[in-house]
């Protein structure tokens, strides 16, 4: 079976089965899990060019899509008349001029050496400027919080447009990628997907309890949608809509991507890959090179972030989860083949079918499970069976990544490797 | 002096009982990073298996405490220390041993520790449930109060039960660990890999031995911290992420392959984290008569608010990664 029988067949296969619930469960739920399927794809884009070019490893893929949602509910969400009537306004100026001191205080500090004083003295004053700032900082944010809090619930959006939104959301997790790739990417990937792993969370943790900027876990809804939306009209056509607009971004993502793949600068970042010292020796810089393609990749990341969130219609920071929003998606990359971007866009395809199915199928079996064992054994079935049932989907995510990288090291559509020797 | 004690009582025992579970953690952490040459993710998940572990026994045995007179989780200690390090063993041979035999790169062992994460992860969650659990449902939890002999305090030091044995099993630990590692040919093979792992193999270190030796140990202390840590506060069965970024960031501050290093670290960790959830106002008030009356205290004046805890560990890793990424003890950088 040579390689094109092979990719024809397995998308077959996806298309029979979006067929199958096409029938099933109508066109209404259908094409909301295209749609769905389509944003999946642009993360699991992002997440191949990352690990399969470069071998990057990110594993806060959820942080950089939290970061592109925020970004774009910040930008497209109706304006707050309440916030910028309000002391609000006034005092959050006050407080990023706060911000702009300590930081021209702090810029100023890295030029001390220009007056002979020693490497090491400029560090601790450097270090402790930095501890004295974040603790300024720190305790100047509150009272604006409560004040912004108090007078007008939280800032509210800036009322521009979605795609606006969503390219401010891919810039912005570019420019974070850029920090942490910057202090991690001269040293092994190990380190990289520790920091970022921590970095997830602690986006998360910021989006939950600043309520000021982002409502909390009071959510904020409903997010304008680039197309219109389904209360104008009906749900069928407006998410029809949606999906031709997100086939588009894939499709120019993956001819780019493509592109990129088998120009220079794709041969160059697989030479990193497999052999860094080689790549070194060529006078490639490896590290400006992995950071490049970390800051491209979560820019991508962002943006499929942005769209799955403005699709969902609702920013819930509480929502974003490791498993369903990071690991989900190096299931999806490692399953479609690491490194080959239709493998990306096949293995979204498939692995988001089969986690959506997978919720009702586990509800279902383990129902049957506690009938017959009630009927049977005498058995009772814990109260939270429904909560525990759901995370055989988490064991089973687990399993599949295992068995993928011993089985089938190069996924179900392994990158194109003409002219590559295998590995 | 009432605020002294309370900063004593906040900082000072607190700092040091999560620096211990950090640093049982991260010796584990550090010994199969430098050794197996990977981030194991699945290693705080191995604390909360033994945490279940201890429960399951005490649920079965639940008078077993009594007899002794300690706590019945901690007499299930050695049990799921056993059990945690069989299993260890076992994922070894099971998942990561196929991958190393076909010589793949380090970090797609880091990869599979995230597959065996999610599936542990899985099953703990699937047969306990979502819901934290307590170890102190049916004992009561013995709670020292150490009055100070001053005029002017008021309030007690307070130190529980559990504590006290957390602290004495984590220097035990640490004894135990630092004699095999100076003492036995296994340990010293085990330094002699994890310092350069191609002079360890020409002179004949048995490789196989010396990594299940890791991961016993590695499962052992991660046992030890998952069961101490639930008997301290709670057994949250979704630990594992909030967990794996103290622990690393403490292998790394103290250097990777470095357990000593690791033991520095994770107290660094942990008084840090306390320190910098620490309300100082309280420090302050004190000497407030000597304070013009233009500087007026903050009702709360913490470096991080506490449900931002977490970026303690993380601001910690990307200095270190930064300015000494060898960490304190020069370990090595991969």
């Amino acid at each position: 079976m040579n390689r094109y029988q092979r990719e024809i067949i397995l998308f077959s296969i996806a298309l029979v089965a979006i067929l199958v619930i096409l029938i099933g469960f109508g066109e209404a739920y259908t094409t909301r899990l295209m749609v769905e399927i389509a944003c999946h794809a642009v993360l699991a884009l992002g997440l191949t060019i990352q690990w399969g070019y470069a071998g990057v490893f990110n594993a806060g893929v959820m942080g950089f899509m939290a970061v592109g949602a925020f970004v774009t509910m910040l930008f497209s969400f109706s304006i707050n008349d309440e916030f910028w009537s309000s002391e609000g306004p006034g005092a959050l100026a006050g407080l990023g001029v706060q911000i702009l001191l300590l930081t021209i205080f702090i810029a100023a500090l890295t030029q001390l050496h220009r007056f002979g004083i020693s490497q090491r003295i400029k560090t601790a004053c450097l270090l402790t400027a930095l501890i004295i700032a974040f603790f300024v900082f720190n305790n100047a944010v509150e009272p604006v919080a409560r004040v912004i809090e108090s007078q007008a619930g939280f800032i509210g959006g800036f009322g521009l447009p979605v795609i606006v939104g969503w390219i401010a959301g891919g810039i912005t997790a570019a420019i974070v990628a850029y920090g942490i790739g910057k202090a991690c990417l001269g040293l092994r990937s190990d380190y990289l997907a520790i920091a970022t792993l921590g970095f997830a969370e602690i986006i998360k943790a910021i989006l939950k309890n600043a309520d000021w900027l982002t409502r909390g876990t009071l959510t904020v809804s409903p997010l304008p949608w680039p197309v219109p939306t389904p209360n104008d009209i009906g749900f069928v056509l407006a998410r029809s809509a949606y999906l031709s607009l997100m086939a588009v971004i894939v499709v120019a993502m993956f001819l780019l991507l493509q592109r990129a793949y088998h120009a220079p600068w794709g041969r160059m970042m697989r030479a990193i890959r497999d052999n860094e010292v080689a790549a070194a020796a060529m006078g490639k810089d490896v590290n400006f090179r992995r950071l490049e393609i970390f800051v491209l990749g979560s820019g991508l990341i962002g943006i499929g972030g942005a769209a799955l969130t403005t699709f969902g219609r609702i920013f819930d920071p509480a929502g974003f989860h490791p498993l369903k929003n990071t690991f989900v998606i190096w299931v999806m990359v490692l399953v479609g083949g690491a490194g080959s971007n239709l493998g990306a866009i096949f293995g979204a395809t498939a692995i988001y079918i089969i986690w959506t199915m997978s919720e009702p199928l586990t509800l279902f079996v383990f129902d049957v499970v506690a009938n017959y064992g009630t009927e049977w054994f005498n058995w009772e079935p814990p109260a939270d069976l429904a909560a525990r049932a759901l995370q055989t989907r988490v064991f089973l995510i687990g399993l599949t990544i295992t068995i993928a990288l011993r089985y089938v090291p190069h996924g179900l559509i392994p990158e194109d490797a003409r002219r590559l020797r295998s590995v | 002096m009432n605020e002294l004690i309370f900063f004593i009582n906040k900082v000072i025992i607190s700092g040091t009982i999560i620096g211990c579970i950090y640093a049982l953690g991260a010796v584990g952490a550090t010994l199969v990073f430098g050794i197996l040459r990977f981030a194991n993710f699945a290693h705080a998940d191995m604390m909360t298996v033994g945490a279940f572990v201890a429960l399951v026994f005490v649920s079965w045995f639940p008078g077993a405490g009594s007899v002794v007179g300690l706590p019945t989780g901690f007499v299930m200690l050695p049990v799921a220390m056993v059990f945690v390090a069989i299993m260890s063993v076992a994922l070894d041979r099971m998942f990561y041993r196929p991958l190393r035999e076909r010589n793949v790169k380090p970090i797609l062992l880091l990869v599979a520790s995230i597959g065996v994460m999610l599936m542990i992860q899985g099953l703990v969650r699937l047969f306990a449930g979502t819901a934290p659990r307590h170890f102190f449902s049916a004992e009561k939890k013995d709670i020292f109060r150490i009055e100070l002999p001053f005029e002017l305090s008021t309030r007690d030091i307070v130190i529980t039960e559990p504590q006290i044995l957390l602290i004495i099993t984590t220097i035990v630990c640490i004894f135990c660990l630092h004699r095999f590692l100076t003492g036995t040919r296994l340990g010293k093979a085990m330094r002699a890999m994890s310092d350069n792992p191609d002079l360890a193999l020409i002179t004949g270190i048995n490789t196989d031995r010396v990594v299940s030796a890791t991961w016993m140990i590695a499962g052992t202390l991660a046992a030890a911290g998952g069961v101490l840590l639930s008997l301290d506060v709670i057994l949250k069965p979704d630990l594992s992420f909030n967990l794996l970024l103290p622990i690393f960031a403490a292998a790394i501050v103290g250097g990777v392959g470095r357990p000593y290093g690791a033991i520095a670290g994770g107290l660094l960790v942990g008084f840090t984290e306390s320190l910098a959830i620490f309300n100082w106002s309280i420090l302050l008030r004190p000497l407030a008569p000597y304070i013009p009356d233009w500087v007026e205290i903050p009702s709360k004046l913490a470096f991080v608010p506490t449900e931002y805890k977490i970026v303690v560990p993380f601001v910690i890793l990307i200095v270190v990664l930064i300015w000494r990424p060898t960490g304190i003890f020069r370990g090595q950088v991969l």
